[in-house]
């Protein structure tokens, strides 16, 4: 069982009622497809990924970041049972899409880095470490169901 | 992991051009950072008095690292002749797991996207992290 003080508490939820979901899901998607374009390898039929100007400006890109994005909704809402809430979408994630669960904290630190990018002076450290441990909780749940 | 292309030095020399002068508080917050989110990485600085943020050693210290990155800038063209005494410190006398490379690196990308967010581009991005890691990996050069 994952124990979470207040302050991440807290933290977490002021994070996702401030961030603008359109913006940042398809900015997050964009940017691991960019930086690290082996995770291509899962949308190939996205059409055009060729460059990065592509990449940012791809409608299928974005409307996927902003589901992934709100996939973490849940275990925003249910933060002491990440692990059962995601049980499901690992399976997904293993079974049916064959994602390399590596890719999951790439994902992470690209939303990381994007949400950084966005709050300013409000992403302190304690923040950075709060969020972080809450992604790496969620990383590990999705990873749970494979075999 | 690859090897820098001619665009990808380009543009890291335009990027460290941008943030050089921010050098002294781009180290000192990711080493801040790296602290909070990564605790266990305090366990090379034991023999510190302080390790809170803003306090005199991870300023100090931050500095130092980011003297490092701006040497691998002015010798990015041959980073492991250039980092090998570098190497040869953090080898034989530091002896920091190179695993800790890629978590400082990642500190330095969230301040970097902190402070320069408009500069932080994806294009940006890729290029700045394969440098860093082509940086990590000169220096783990010396190592066995």
């Amino acid at each position: 069982m994952v124990e979470w003080t207040d302050f991440e508490r807290a933290t977490i939820q002021d994070i996702f009622s401030k961030i603008d979901y359109d913006i940042v899901g398809p900015a997050t998607l964009a940017r691991c497809l960019v930086v690290y374009p082996w995770c291509q390898r899962y949308f190939g039929n996205f059409g055009n990924l060729y460059n990065a100007a592509a990449i940012s400006s791809n409608p299928m890109v974005a409307k996927h970041g902003t589901i992934i994005l709100h996939g973490l909704d849940r275990a925003v809402k249910n933060m002491d049972d990440i692990k059962n809430t995601y049980a499901e979408l690992s399976v997904l994630h293993s079974e049916k899409l064959h994602v390399d669960p590596d890719n999951f904290k790439l994902l992470t630190d690209c939303l990381t880095i994007v949400v950084a990018g966005q709050m300013g002076k409000g992403f302190t450290g304690e923040v950075q470490a709060a969020f972080q441990k809450f992604l790496a909780v969620v990383v590990s749940s999705l990873g749970r169901q494979y075999h | 992991m690859t090897s820098l292309t001619d665009k990808d030095k380009a543009t890291v020399k335009a990027l460290w051009a941008k943030i050089s002068k921010s050098a002294d508080v781009i180290g000192a917050d990711a080493l801040a950072r790296m602290f909070a989110v990564y605790p266990q990485t305090k366990t090379y600085f034991s023999h510190w008095p302080d390790m809170s943020p803003g306090s005199g050693p991870v300023k100090a210290h931050g500095k130092k690292v980011m003297g490092g990155v701006a040497d691998a800038v002015a010798c990015i063209d041959d980073l492991t002749g250039g980092l090998q005494a570098k190497s040869e410190l953090h080898a034989f006398k530091l002896r920091v797991d190179p695993a800790n490379f890629k978590t400082l690196s990642h500190c330095i990308n969230v301040v970097i996207s902190n402070m320069f967010p408009k500069d932080f581009t994806p294009e940006v991005h890729v290029a700045f992290d394969k440098f860093l890691a082509s940086v990590s990996l000169a220096l783990s050069d010396k190592y066995r």
